[in-house]
């Protein structure tokens, strides 16, 4: 395995881990702030033999994604916040049908046009579908550039082990600082992992047909029946990172950059003596519910810490509501957070205090 | 004297044998069964995708013998588009109706015909929404009743019918851009050449090819099968002319 370090902006480690993984078609439209993962694809991905498209919008760009994944070919269209909400409707189309793809939203500030900074306020839309029906996407959240790497790559052997679409969710943090980066190059991907379902042609079969229209009575239930079975199975890819949590009073749940930062704010405070740990979740969806609860039976209580106005907050009571509830603390959108900003909060709740809007 | 019945016409290998849901008059069966045609003859059939858009035709792909994806409404150049890029050397063809063309995805088509997509466009034209109910497409004609121009289609208010196959034809990276119609015997004669040149277009790796079949929605229209046969050649095509507006494969057949 060759390794080399790179010095580069998370939003080229994710472009580089698909790359890697075997992204033969890239389909995107600029926004900020993701615009290094076409600009890097407009020129790489013609160097291994793919294919970009500049689409003519976000719309067209998922539906593009929709139409490469149907042909069982590894593929990837990433976007910021407004663009992603344009692109809903395909990924519900792709969950219907069952194509793998991976769709990157490097978050940034809403609601509406919003700001350019970095925020968390799409963790609802990436978690709960985002589009219409009933669906899910597996939904990855990395917290260094290194991670955008590895988890890039990890989403496309998701993506095609489930037949779905797996999200990264990353924010503007993510995407425009720049790391050293521990490039690697994964086993291969056999060239016909989608054989037995993607279209190619019906030469010497029978022809296939990828769909999420079901009029038939009865015909849809069964089909969501099985799909609500394939994102229940999904749990077994529950990803988390847990820091100083084996005897910590307090945990807090963060996730993403904020998690990072996050985590600083717990060593700190763990150096002052204080009964601080972290649960950093890596996949939103799946959510590390069952580690969650098993914290909460022990008596700990929490304290999630989110760059929004509480959303991941409701994923956690759920999770630990048998047991205990969790306070929140938001950093409002368009504000930007440095690990001393969480210390009060932190230390309040330890203390029993209730917080202040953030 | 008994002589042997000989068989001169049967069911082209690209379309399935089964009755099709569409109503008495409806010309999508007709146009399926030229396209079935046009991709035996070429041979296409096993290395053809459909891309299958939305409205009544969403389930050309119950009758065609070939791969298939459903596209949401609209973006059905777009999801042909990634179908191409990925597997360029399939042959990938697309149809739509006009609500879904015309309207809600017009960015997707004009933008992938000015990209020269290798791929080809079956438009069919009839004027109004099929499938939900009778509504006002953007080809709907000026004065003609729908549910939701129940006045008559109101050309200061609404503005008048697109003209595609004119659009089209206008952006240099168009191979091959035409109207046809489907209400006679003659036109199915020209309907049929004129997807074939759009077929052509792609196996020659010309550019993008389209073609606009003006068709009947008798259902829609409160019209009889023969009545709206008739509508074509006197209400439709005196707006939209039949012709070719772009034609990169005319200088070849000189050669």
């Amino acid at each position: 395995m060759s390794q080399e370090r790179i010095f580069i902006k998370g939003n080229e480690a994710v472009a580089r881990g698909a790359l890697a993984a075997g992204c033969k078609c890239y389909f995107g439209y600029p926004i900020t702030p993701q615009n290094e993962i076409p600009e890097f694809m407009s020129s790489a991905i013609f160097e291994v033999g793919g294919q970009f498209v500049q689409a003519e919008s976000e719309v067209a760009a998922a539906n593009m994604l929709l139409g490469a994944a149907a042909a069982g070919v590894r593929a990837m269209t990433s976007s910021s916040s407004p663009g992603m909400s344009l692109k809903q409707e395909a990924i519900s189309y792709m969950a219907g049908s069952e194509l793998p793809a991976v769709i990157v939203n490097m978050n940034r500030g809403g609601p509406g046009l919003g700001d350019i900074g970095p925020a968390q306020g799409d963790y609802y839309q990436a978690t709960r579908g985002g589009g219409h029906g009933d669906y899910r996407t597996l939904v990855l959240a990395p917290a260094t550039c290194q991670e955008g790497y590895d988890m890039t790559v990890l989403a496309f052997d998701l993506a095609y082990k489930y037949r779905n679409p797996v999200l990264i969710l990353g924010d503007a943090i993510l995407g425009q600082m720049k790391e050293p980066v521990a490039t690697w190059q994964p086993e291969p991907v056999a060239a016909d992992e989608a054989a037995d379902w993607c279209l190619t042609g019906a030469k010497g079969r029978e022809k296939r047909l990828l769909k999420s229209l079901y009029l038939d009575e009865g015909a849809l239930a069964g089909h969501n029946r099985r799909l609500q079975a394939k994102y229940k199975s999904m749990e077994a890819e529950v990803r988390f990172e847990e820091f100083q949590t084996a005897d910590a009073e307090l945990v807090v749940v963060a996730y993403g950059s904020i998690g990072r930062i996050a985590k600083s704010a717990v060593r700190s405070l763990r150096k002052a003596g204080h009964k601080i740990g972290l649960l950093r979740p890596i996949t939103l969806y799946p959510f590390p519910s069952a580690a969650l609860a098993a914290l909460a039976a022990e008596g700990k209580r929490f304290l999630t810490v989110e760059h929004n106005l509480g959303q991941m907050v409701d994923d956690v009571r759920l999770a630990v509501r048998r047991h205990a509830d969790s306070e929140f603390f938001g950093v409002m959108p368009g504000n930007l957070p440095v690990p001393d900003d969480f210390e009060g909060p932190i230390l309040k709740t330890l203390a029993g205090e209730s917080l202040e809007a953030c | 004297m008994y002589q042997e019945e000989k068989l001169v016409f049967t069911r082209p290998e690209s379309v399935i044998d089964r009755a099709t849901h569409y109503c008495p008059g409806c010309h999508h069966g007709t146009i399926h069964r030229l396209v079935g045609e046009v991709l035996d003859e070429m041979g296409l059939r096993e290395q053809s995708i459909l891309v299958a858009s939305i409205g009544c035709s969403v389930f050309l792909y119950n009758y065609l013998n070939v791969d298939a994806v459903e596209a949401p409404h609209g973006r059905a150049p777009a999801v042909a588009t990634g179908v191409k890029r990925a597997r360029p050397d399939n042959f990938v063809f697309a149809y739509q109706g006009d609500g879904d063309l015309a309207s809600i995805g017009l960015a997707e088509i004009v933008h992938a015909a000015n990209r020269g997509e290798k791929m080809s466009i079956i438009f069919v034209n009839n004027t109004v929404y099929g499938m939900t109910g009778g509504q006002m497409a953007p080809t709907t004609m000026a004065g003609q009743k729908t549910t939701t121009c129940p006045g008559g289609r109101c050309a200061e208010r609404e503005g008048m019918p697109l003209k595609m196959a004119e659009m089209i034809g206008t952006l240099d990276a168009v191979a091959y851009s035409a109207r046809v119609a489907v209400d006679s015997v003659k036109h199915l004669r020209t309907a049929k050449k004129a997807i074939r040149k759009v077929f052509e277009c792609q196996t020659k790796g010309l550019g993008f090819g389209f073609v606009e079949l003006l068709s009947t929605c008798p259902t829609n229209w409160r019209m009889t099968p023969v009545q709206a046969n008739e509508r074509i050649a006197n209400e439709l095509i005196p707006y939209f002319p039949l012709g070719v507006y772009k034609d990169a494969t005319a200088g070849e057949e000189g050669k």
